[in-house]
């Protein structure tokens, strides 16, 4: 369940990157300079962080660090 | 002059971190140390520097040229979509690949591939469009470092000599330093960068007059107005640029660089911050290029714009060859050290100018990756290292690390091409389409080596096909394409202003759906690799 609501929110912000409102006007001026659309896109980067700490937090693939490290401890116990 | 002498004052103290790096790995002529660093960089140094070497020409230069021309657009063609898809590939792929290179002692991505499926000459196949490739990155760093140089010294330092000094620089380093070296140096850029960028957005803004008044002044003027909004852009193009960003991943100085890191835990920061970085490095430069447009006292912005103007309103009765001489005087390339040139004082341009020195160098790891790939699927892979010792196939790598550089540097004083186009329609194109590579390797058992070469093979003759198209046909004027083949009423393939349109979008997006299915296809039809090799990559989760 935990998986499918994390693909859907990857897939949430993946659409919400073409955003075709802000296409064709460039006010309201945010700060009185910066573009609608652009400020959106700037908004839009910070969504993507927040969206990596949820995977970060909920999707951490921990098993491979785990097989990794043993795996490298193996080798070099054999080396011994 | 004083910005030149503070930015020689630059080239010397990198000089000096990647010979100090050196001097820590006396004696320990190891391939892994090398090439990898011995797999041990910190947190700190492993997002930065990884962030640095994402961050080129292209992304400085080659974004405030194309957002002078293009407007705020480029942000959401590149940036935004890159603050997604880059992270997120690192966290499925790159930590795969990190955890597979610690477990079996890969260090690049052509011996996951040999080893996954199973083959030899395919992968020397592999290695061969990959190093390609890579060729155009070396090339736009050398280029830029000519541009920036030239321009920072008003044109006492000229391009050729700009380009062979930042070569020699970075030759340097990268033969001395090793991995260790560059990671330092990559680390050493990004902070100067992240400092200086958002310096010069206040020290330009204030010499502007304010970015309230420009902007409002850009708005008013129907010729600038457009550069506000994206109504020149489709959206399919637009959707199209969402595909490029999967070439990051394919890069191998990336994914070589995944293999540096001392814990996979190092990979959790990186990827969050990932995003905010982008945002920090490129909202300054795409937004001083925009507003570089409201720009009247500056001679070389004023000719550039009116090299645009001449486009737009008489280009179609142009002959090709005029249209690409009135495209190269309106390349924006420059227009952010011109503002600099203009707005910061002396020793002021001169940091500034150091910190966008310092992004046009990241094609150090371009460098080390093509030397490391080298030396270990071709000169090791084929007895080198078995006959001749480790000491000297680092001492190999070293070599090569010349030669690469002196035929980057002769191709780039040949190149013509801007830097943004030179980039985006090769080098970024090609490693997107080589994706699907990497997917199938890590998530699908049934993948084959065959598969492999399809997709491989595919993306070679994709690339070479969309050069050769746009060579035969010149590009229009600015304005609707020129359509080569439709059918019912549906554009199938144009020539655009830009490059090529395949049904609406950038060649990018047919190139990865059908690398991808030549996959899936070749796959299924041809035998796997052996269950045993299979399972070492498939090993159930605890």
């Amino acid at each position: 369940m935990k998986r499918t609501l994390l693909v859907i929110a990857v897939a949430v912000v993946y659409v919400l990157h073409q955003d075709f409102w802000f296409w064709r006007t460039a006010r309201p001026l945010v700060f009185g300079f910066v573009p609608v659309g652009l400020f959106y896109h700037a908004c839009f980067a910070v969504l993507a962080s927040l969206l990596l700490w949820l995977l970060v937090k909920h999707a951490w693939p921990s098993h491979l660090e785990r097989e990794a490290e043993s795996q490298t401890h193996d080798h070099e116990e054999e080396a011994r | 002059m004083i910005p030149a002498i503070v930015v020689f004052a630059y080239l010397g103290i990198v000089l000096y971190i990647g010979i100090f790096a050196f001097r820590r790995s006396t004696g320990r002529q190891k391939a892994e140390d090398y090439f990898l660093a011995s797999r041990s960089l910190g947190p700190f140094v492993f997002l930065l520097s990884l962030f640095g070497s994402n961050m080129t020409a292209f992304a400085i230069l080659g974004s405030s040229g194309h957002a002078f021309n293009n407007g705020i657009v480029t942000f959401g063609l590149m940036a935004s979509s890159s603050a997604l898809v880059i992270p997120l590939t690192i966290f499925l792929i790159g930590t795969r690949v990190w955890a597979l290179g610690k477990k079996y002692g890969f260090m690049t991505p052509v011996q996951m591939f040999r080893d996954r499926w199973e083959c030899s000459h395919i992968g020397t196949v592999i290695f061969a469009v990959q190093a390609v490739l890579l060729l155009p990155y070396v090339i736009i760093g050398i280029m830029g470092g000519g541009t920036t140089l030239a321009t920072i010294s008003g044109g006492f330092v000229p391009f050729w000599f700009g380009g062979a000094i930042v070569a020699m620089v970075v030759m340097s380093y990268v033969f001395f330093g090793g991995m260790r070296g560059t990671a330092w140096v990559n680390t050493f850029q990004t902070i100067l960068f992240l400092v200086f960028g958002a310096i010069a957005v206040v020290v330009i803004g204030y010499g502007m007059g304010g970015f309230s008044a420009a902007a409002e002044q850009l708005q008013a003027s129907p010729a600038t107005a457009p550069l506000l909004t994206r109504e020149r852009i489709s959206p399919l193009y637009f959707f199209s640029y969402t595909f490029i960003p999967l070439s990051a991943i394919a890069f191998p100085h990336i994914l070589i660089f995944c293999l540096t890191a001392r814990k996979m835990v190092q990979f959790k920061k990186t990827v969050i911050f990932y995003p905010l970085c982008i945002m920090a490095i490129w909202l300054p430069c795409v937004f001083l290029g925009v507003m570089a447009n409201r720009v009247a006292d500056v001679p070389q912005i004023r000719a550039k714009q009116e090299a645009r103007r001449v486009l737009a309103t008489q280009g179609k009765t142009m002959e090709p060859e005029q249209r690409d001489q009135l495209r190269e005087e309106a390349a924006g390339d420059d227009v952010i050290l011109r503002l600099l040139e203009r707005y910061a004082p002396l020793w002021l341009a001169g940091l500034l100018g150091a910190g966008i020195m310092a992004a046009v160098m990241a094609s150090d790891s371009q460098i080390l990756a093509l030397s490391t790939m080298f030396t270990e699927d071709v000169f090791a892979f084929y007895g080198g290292k078995r006959r001749f010792g480790e000491a000297v196939q680092v001492q190999t790598g070293r070599i090569f690390v010349i030669v690469l550089t002196v035929v980057a540097y002769a191709i780039a004083m040949r190149a013509p091409e801007a830097i943004f186009d030179l980039a985006i329609q090769y080098a970024f194109s090609g490693f997107a389409s080589l994706s699907p590579l990497l997917v199938a390797a890590l998530f699908w058992r049934g993948s084959t080596k065959w598969g492999a070469l399809a997709s491989t093979v595919w993306t070679a003759s994709a690339v070479v096909a969309v050069a050769a198209f746009q060579a035969a046909v010149p590009a229009p004027a600015p304005g609707p394409p020129t359509v080569i083949w439709s059918l019912g009423g549906t554009e199938i393939l144009a020539r655009t202003p830009g490059g090529t349109a395949v049904f609406g979008f950038m060649p990018v997006v047919p190139m990865v759906i059908v690398s991808a299915l030549l996959m899936i296809v070749v796959s299924r039809l041809t035998r796997k690799p052996s269950e045993a090799t299979i399972e070492r990559y498939f090993e159930r989760a605890a």
